[in-house]
């Protein structure tokens, strides 16, 4: 049996009244990447903020490597968050500083290392996601891919043991998002750890995903390989992957 | 029914909102007691909150002690107590007019500005970036403004002051043909050092007030654009309204013995 780096043990999250999540239960295989799909408003992001503590289950419990980190305080979670690595939707890069101080944040704060092998870290990090040279400027100065990227060097430069990635190709071209799915894979190969996406896209997610789970109506209703869940004969799922608007999901 | 549930849930969201802003300051304490200080950011934040405020906080001082001496000088002559002038005019700036004109000022501009930025950082994630990688945005985004605006507002206070006194002297000469010498004799004689420090202590309580209040609101910030923009008008306002409240019971306390 594979050993895992997450569980969430039938969680239910709620957002004042509306409930997003009702007894979800998920297993994150220890050095896969595990893609969640479905629906825009589903609650894909909470899962990824559950996994790192910035979302707290209203019930039920969140484990990362055996330890339950559901009711941890903000201070106890320091540690784990520095073990996970977060790619946000649109980056989340800090608008104030260059591309370089963003990426090196996190070695400055929690290392002790010497500014010159914090550069050396930075640079090395941005060469693995394909960008060089782009140390100096602002994110407002690159592009939607390049920023993303920019993000994706912040989220693995502390050589985390997890990496969340919050919708990493939405909204880029074909080719970029071929050269951002091909970037994760390597990166989960360089750092020999675990992986969870989300995402709607399915080519991306055929191309990288060890493990596929659907989220519907707050609660996980396959999981799977990618060929398994493909040939789910769940009829939700299957309208889901085919992209049809006939089916039992209410549009 | 509907009247309670209304009072009760607006005395709920007022204590969580007031706990909320006592944890902020306790926290940032811990933090500031621990020397955990981010000393760039520091000084930059003294520089934008504090330094770039010079301007407004000269415009508004001077002609405040411009119009004081204009309402008081004329009449003060006319009764014989022109050379008592100068004292009013410092009495009143250096114990309330500098410290809460100053923080009204500085809570626009200031207050809105955290508010405004911390909003942005929420609805773009930044907030949740910095605590994703294992960083207290208490620590990185509020020490700092606050260590540097507990520094910046009494010297802008400070300046204030002189500039008000300055103004209002200008303006008795002018109106009132009360000289610079006499001026200066009544404010020296009149204005104990002692009430300026407590006008000081006073601004030190107010920037508390102001970033408390400014980043409370920006890291609570919900709903996107309209959200950031509620968030900044919400933090100037409370922030002004607790500035007013505040003033009140420090210049009671404070000057309670000496009148």
């Amino acid at each position: 049996m594979a050993e895992l780096w997450a569980r969430l043990d039938n969680v239910r999250v709620s957002y004042g009244r509306k409930v997003v999540m009702q007894n979800l239960s998920l297993d994150i295989v220890d050095g896969a990447i595990t893609c969640i799909i479905g629906l825009s408003g589903a609650g894909k992001s909470t899962i990824l903020r559950l996994l790192n503590g910035l979302k707290r289950p209203d019930s039920g419990r969140v484990f990362v490597k055996g330890r339950d980190i559901s009711q941890l305080k903000e201070r106890e979670l320091i540690p784990i968050r520095q073990t996970i690595g977060f790619a946000f939707q649109f980056a989340a890069l800090f608008d104030s500083l260059t591309i370089g101080e963003n990426v090196a944040l996190p070695l400055r704060e929690h290392t002790k290392l010497s500014d010159h092998e914090i550069d050396e870290r930075v640079s090395e990090s941005l060469e693995t996601v394909g960008l060089a040279n782009v140390e100096s400027r602002f994110p407002s100065e690159l592009s939607g891919g390049m920023v993303k990227r920019a993000g994706f060097a912040r989220a693995v430069i502390t050589n985390p043991q997890c990496v969340l990635y919050d919708e990493p190709t939405t909204g880029l071209d074909p080719i970029i998002t071929h050269i951002l799915t091909n970037t994760i894979k390597k990166l989960r190969d360089r750092l020999n750890g675990t992986a969870v996406v989300v995402s709607h896209d399915l080519p991306s997610i055929y191309l990288m995903a060890d493990f596929v789970a659907m989220l519907f109506e707050g609660a996980i209703i396959a999981y799977g390989t990618v060929d398994e869940v493909r040939q789910s004969p769940n009829p939700i799922v299957q309208q889901f992957l085919q992209g049809s608007e006939v089916g039992p999901i209410p549009i | 029914m509907s009247v309670l549930e209304d009072v009760g849930r607006d005395t709920s969201n007022l204590l969580e909102y007031a706990g909320g802003v006592a944890n902020l300051v306790a926290e940032s304490a811990t933090f500031i007691g621990r020397l955990r200080i981010r000393v760039n950011e520091t000084f930059s934040q003294a520089y934008l909150l504090g330094v770039n405020s010079w301007a407004i906080v000269l415009l508004t001082s001077l002609f405040t002690g411009m119009v004081f001496s204009l309402e008081s000088a004329v009449q003060a002559v006319q009764y014989g107590i022109g050379n008592l002038v100068g004292g009013v005019v410092a009495f009143t700036t250096a114990r309330e007019l500098g410290p809460m004109l100053t923080a009204v000022v500085v809570a626009g501009r200031a207050g809105a500005a955290i508010a405004a930025e911390f909003g942005s950082m929420v609805v773009t994630e930044q907030i949740e970036a910095l605590q994703s990688l294992g960083l207290s945005p208490i620590r990185m985004l509020v020490v700092p403004r606050l260590v540097a605006l507990v520094v910046m507002l009494p010297l802008l206070t400070v300046f204030a002051d002189i500039i008000s006194v300055l103004g209002g002297m200008v303006v008795a000469q002018v109106y009132a043909h009360i000289s610079y010498d006499s001026f200066m004799a009544s404010v020296r004689s009149t204005l104990p050092f002692a009430d300026l420090l407590r006008g000081l202590f006073k601004s030190l309580v107010f920037a508390i007030i102001i970033v408390a209040i400014g980043s409370y609101q920006g890291l609570n910030t919900r709903g996107g654009a309209a959200g950031v923009g509620k968030a900044t008008t919400g933090a100037v306002v409370t922030s002004i309204i607790l500035i007013f409240i505040f003033n009140f019971a420090l210049s009671y306390i404070l000057f309670r013995q000496n009148g």
